[in-house]
């Protein structure tokens, strides 16, 4: 597996009236070739801000990078002049935001808004633009795409916007296809397709994807690895199995036990305790230590450093620590953790139904 | 990924469970701030505004103590004093406010040769009045008249609107159809038109100004009142019984108090503006009253001669519509960035 | 929307209609008699001049010869200048007030709309603050106060211009059209910057930058158009503000023109005139704000179905 992407150490800060906000405090990860990577964590964890700033999207006037690399290509991304951002933007990484209501340009037909990145990055003339806009509608599923591609935005429904969006977003064949919620604002049955479009088109392309969402069904469904992010770190990183199954970390325990299981009809919701942390004054040690029923006394102190579970799986969680005592993560995740070859919950159920 | 495995010393006590009861976290959260030390703390911030109100309060100040500073009457006329130049005691050898006036196109000090032996600080008008009183009785009826315009808009203002949204149905239609038959005809005509048929004074210009104004203040109170009427809060304690004056008075009031507010921030200057704007055309007040409207007629006509005369009411009046701009400018953003209009 | 016009258009006529039977009967009550040196003429005399003008008649019979004639265009007669009609002395006064305004609203909204779009552009800089610190003081110094230090120091003190009078060509123009621009210059360039920082905010701007466009792109490919339709809303009161300040701007500089005129019938008590320009303002205005209401209710849903506007 090549690495496309390669995230260190990154620490980023917002300059506000209130003082700096601390979004991104150490975010470490690498996106493969052809894989999808979501990321998860609840509102205000700093997802969007980590993939902003991979495109450097952030407003300059308050965004400020203090620490940390990311590293496309070779070339160091937090360093590169604005103009030769400009050519990786649209061409190499492109993005598609979670409302596709605000996100086309309103008084822009969107041919034209579709055609702009390819005028921009490819050398191809008027006409030849133009058909390939029309493929990329077709490609996303915008039928009778010749007439359609003189209208407005506001001829379109919520679903054949993203539509029209992820078509921006794919017009250059980009190398990383960063998707924010792309599916957060339609409905069920539209989330869905949109989902189908997407692994399909990553199937066609052997685009890298990441996918930031809160949803942990689409993640099963999509995704290949998972990052955890709580208060502007990654906590946890693996693969889906890895995560869903062998869950380490506290936070991740409480992110799964709340979310909505079939199987598991009668059990009440989980909702964690507490509130997100104060970015502007975050605590020393663990971030989520304040909130979590396993806090120990070093989590108050020290944040935790990686610990390795698995090749592929890290959690930074001072329960790893081989001085840590054990302890018994909640009764949901056990279950889940029965089903995990090298899980030290697993139960061997060969010879059960199958 | 990095396995950060640094094996420095941790002793078990590290690892002793903590417990932390889950809503330890909930008490670092902002405590809930009151409508008044919100928009206190956003204002806070807002230097523009925050200079404005200095200023505005030293107007204010200026406009109930200036006229006793001196010792001259605002209308004791002295024609002997006629139309001299700003002296000030102290600063005169600055070259400023030192007495000199133009004199068929020569510079000579006015004072010295009228042997007038007193201080007129901003200097006289035509017919000897001291103008610094003037000034300052004119700024105080300005003041009033604004003030008591702006609280009578938001009075007739926030009753119709209210009432219109609260009560909606029939009455709502009738007053909005009246409201936009209203809102068709141009301010400046109905003011100009009232005024002419009223005895000119204070009375008829406050009228006047009022006669419209409280349009807008009506439009945006029966749009929040429509807004909070339905929501859950409201719709609970209806359920609970609530009568309409209490849950106009507890629910509904509280929560328009901003924007009701911000409003009237903005009919303020509005309305000094239209009282100076009325005086200046010679419809507003009549002489001998001072307002800073009248008095930048007066100085108007001699602005060849004496441009001093013009220049003080004209710098206290643009000065008095910055700060109040400003000032609704810096609530508004407190209370509401978002909000515009 | 045809429904809709037809429902504006009958809302206007009443508006109108109100204002005419208003002003009518308001000008009744007017103290002091509307004919010129009436106490130095005899009875018969009076009741010739009073014939002429038909105001012997009963008040409703004299309100609806008015109306009627109002209805085929005629303002009246003139009760000061002699015999002559209101839509006459209109007229002719028609184009300097009309040339005045457009100067003021043209070069005013111009220049506003480039400040505002530097304000924007330059977010919290010092062009920013420069910008919005001149559109405080374009908002806040009243017109006649402007007008005024403007006759003093360019005109009276340099003698670069006509003090006033409309007799000295395009020069005659430049500082009345100069003072009643500063209102609509002032509040395009705070519209324009509240509006275009608002776009600039937005998730479609995001986007643009995303697809690799540069910073000019952004800002006249894409945000310019954006920020300028809703301008559109602000025509109404602007040309309220420049009608105010007509009256004031040309009554400094001596400009024969509507404002002028408008302001020495209420100090002669020219009833016919008073109310023709009251009506010509009003009916100004009201068409002003029924071809603002179309014209965005047209460009409207664009714009608001894509949520930039609530
Ligand atoms: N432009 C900005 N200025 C200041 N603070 C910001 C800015 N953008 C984001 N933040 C802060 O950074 C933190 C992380 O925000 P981010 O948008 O990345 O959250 P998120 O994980 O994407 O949440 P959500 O799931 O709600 O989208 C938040 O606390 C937010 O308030
Ligand atoms: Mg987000």
């Amino acid at each position: 597996m090549t690495k496309i992407l390669e995230v260190k150490d990154l620490e980023l800060s917002f300059h506000t009236f209130a003082g700096e906000v601390k979004a991104i405090r150490g975010v470490n990860f690498d996106l493969h070739k052809g894989e999808t990577l979501a990321i998860v964590g609840e509102s205000g964890s700093g997802k969007s801000v980590t993939t902003k700033s991979i495109m450097r999207l952030l407003p300059e006037s308050s965004a400020e990078y203090k620490n940390g690399e990311i590293l496309f290509e070779g070339k160091d991304l937090t360093k590169i002049p604005e103009k030769n951002m400009q050519k990786i933007r649209g061409k190499d990484i492109s993005m598609i935001f979670q409302d596709p209501m605000t996100s086309l340009n309103p008084t822009m037909t969107i041919g034209r808004q579709i055609m702009e990145p390819i005028l921009k990055h490819q050398k191809l003339n008027k006409s030849e633009a133009r058909k390939k806009t029309i493929e990329l509608l077709n490609l996303v599923g915008i039928p009778n795409a010749e007439n359609r591609y003189k209208m407005y935005p506001h001829q379109f429904s919520g679903g054949q916007r993203q539509r029209i969006v992820i078509a921006i977003a794919l017009a250059c064949n980009p190398k990383i296809l960063i998707a924010d919620e792309p599916t957060t604002a339609l409905d069920v049955t539209i989330q869905a397709q949109i989902l189908e479009l997407m692994k399909d088109i990553q199937k066609k392309t052997d685009t890298s994807i990441i996918f930031i969402t809160h949803d942990l069904g689409v993640v099963a469904n999509v995704a290949d690895r998972v990052a955890v992010m709580y208060g502007g770190r990654i906590v946890e990183i693996g693969t889906v199995d890895e995560i869903f199954y062998n869950p380490q970390h506290p936070y991740t325990w409480g992110l799964l036990s709340s979310m909505p299981s079939m199987d598991l009809e009668d059990q009440k919701l989980y909702a964690i305790p507490g509130t997100p942390p104060d970015l502007l004054n975050p605590p020393k040690g663990d971030a989520f230590a304040l909130r979590s029923e396993y806090a120990m006394r070093i989590d108050m102190e020290r944040r935790a450093p990686f610990f390795k579970v698995s090749e592929t799986h890290y959690a930074a969680t001072w329960l790893l620590h081989p001085q840590a005592p054990q302890v018994e993560p909640p009764a949901l995740v056990i279950e889940r953790m029965k089903t995990f070859k090298g899980s030290r919950y697993y139960v061997d159920q060969t010879g059960g139904t199958v | 990924m990095r396995n950060e495995n640094e094996q420095e010393k941790l002793t078990p006590e590290d690892f002793e469970r903590v417990t932390i009861d889950a809503h330890h976290s909930e008490r670092i959260e902002k405590p809930s701030l009151s409508f008044w030390q919100d928009a206190w703390l956003g204002l806070r911030k807002n230097k523009a505004a925050i200079v404005s109100m200095v200023v505005l309060l030293l107007v204010i100040l200026m406009a109930l103590i200036g006229p006793h500073l001196n010792g001259h009457a605002g209308d004791t006329q002295n024609l002997r004093h006629a139309n001299l130049p700003p002296k000030i005691p102290g600063i005169e050898a600055t070259g400023f406010f030192d007495g000199d006036g133009k004199l068929a196109g020569k510079k000579v000090d006015l004072y010295e040769m009228k042997k007038v032996d007193e201080y007129y600080w901003f200097g006289t008008d035509g017919l000897g009045r001291d103008l610094f009183t003037r000034l300052w009785e004119g700024t105080r009826v300005s003041l009033f008249i604004a003030f008591v315009a702006a609280a009578i808009d938001m009075v007739i203002g926030v009753a119709y609107g209210g009432i219109s949204g609260y009560f909606g149905g029939r009455t709502d239609d009738i007053m909005q159809r009246i409201v936009e038959i209203l809102i068709g005809i141009p301010t400046l005509i109905v003011v100009i038109l009232m005024i002419m048929i009223m005895d000119p004074g204070i009375t008829a210009i406050i009228v006047a100004i009022t006669i419209t104004g409280w349009i807008g203040m009506s439009r945006i109170v029966r749009a929040q009142t429509l807004k909070y009427k339905s929501q859950e809060f409201v719709l609970a304690s209806r359920t609970l019984g609530a009568k309409d004056g209490k849950i106009i008075t507890k629910h509904l009031l509280p929560n328009m108090l901003g924007i009701i507010i911000i409003n009237t921030m903005f009919t303020i200057p509005n309305a000094i503006f239209f009282e100076a704007f009325l005086s200046f055309i010679g419809i507003g007040l009549q002489p001998p009253a001072a307002s800073l409207g009248t008095l930048i007629n007066d100085g108007y006509k001699v602005m060849e001669n004496q441009p001093y005369v013009l220049l003080f009411p004209a710098i206290v009046i643009s000065v008095l519509m910055i700060a109040f701009n400003l000032i609704g400018d810096g609530l508004r953003d407190a209370l509401d960035p978002k909000m515009k209009d | 929307m045809v429904k809709y016009i037809g429902k504006r258009i009958v809302y206007m006529f009443i508006t109108l209609i109100l204002i005419a039977t208003a002003s009518f009967f308001l000008m009744q009550t007017l103290p002091g008699s509307p004919i010129a040196s009436y106490n130095k003429l005899n009875d018969t005399q009076k009741a010739i001049v009073e014939k002429k003008y038909g105001i012997d008649k009963p008040k409703p019979v004299q309100y609806a010869i008015y109306m009627k004639n109002l209805a085929k265009g005629d303002l009246g007669t003139s009760f000061v200048f002699k015999g002559k009609s209101v839509n006459d002395l209109l007229a002719k006064r028609l184009k300097p007030s009309l040339i005045l305004g457009a100067q003021a609203m043209v070069f005013g909204t111009i220049v506003g709309i480039l400040l505002g779009m530097l304000a924007a552009l330059k977010h919290n800089t010092f062009w920013d603050y420069g910008s919005t610190f001149l559109a405080i003081l374009g908002i806040s110094i009243p017109s006649f106060v402007f007008a005024s230090l403007l006759q003093y120091w360019i005109a009276s003190e340099w003698h670069l211009l006509p003090v006033g009078l409309w007799n000295d060509g395009w020069k005659s123009s430049v500082l009345p059209s100069l003072a009643l621009a500063m209102g609509p210059l002032a509040l395009s360039a705070r519209f324009i910057r509240t509006e275009m920082i608002e776009v600039l905010n937005s998730d479609y701007i995001v986007l643009a930058k995303a697809k690799g466009a540069n910073g000019f792109e952004i800002a006249f490919k894409h945000a310019f158009r954006n920020a300028l339709i809703p301008l559109i809303t602000v025509l109404g009161p602007l040309a309220a503000g420049l009608v105010t300040g007509s009256l004031v701007v040309e009554q400094i500089f001596a400009i024969p023109g509507i404002g002028e005129q408008f302001v020495s019938s209420i100090m002669t008590n020219d009833h016919a005139t008073i109310m023709g320009t009251t009506l010509m303002f009003s009916a100004f205005l009201i068409v002003v704000i029924f071809i603002v209401d179309i014209l965005y209710g047209v460009i409207d849903p664009r714009i608001r179905v894509s949520g930039g506007k609530g």
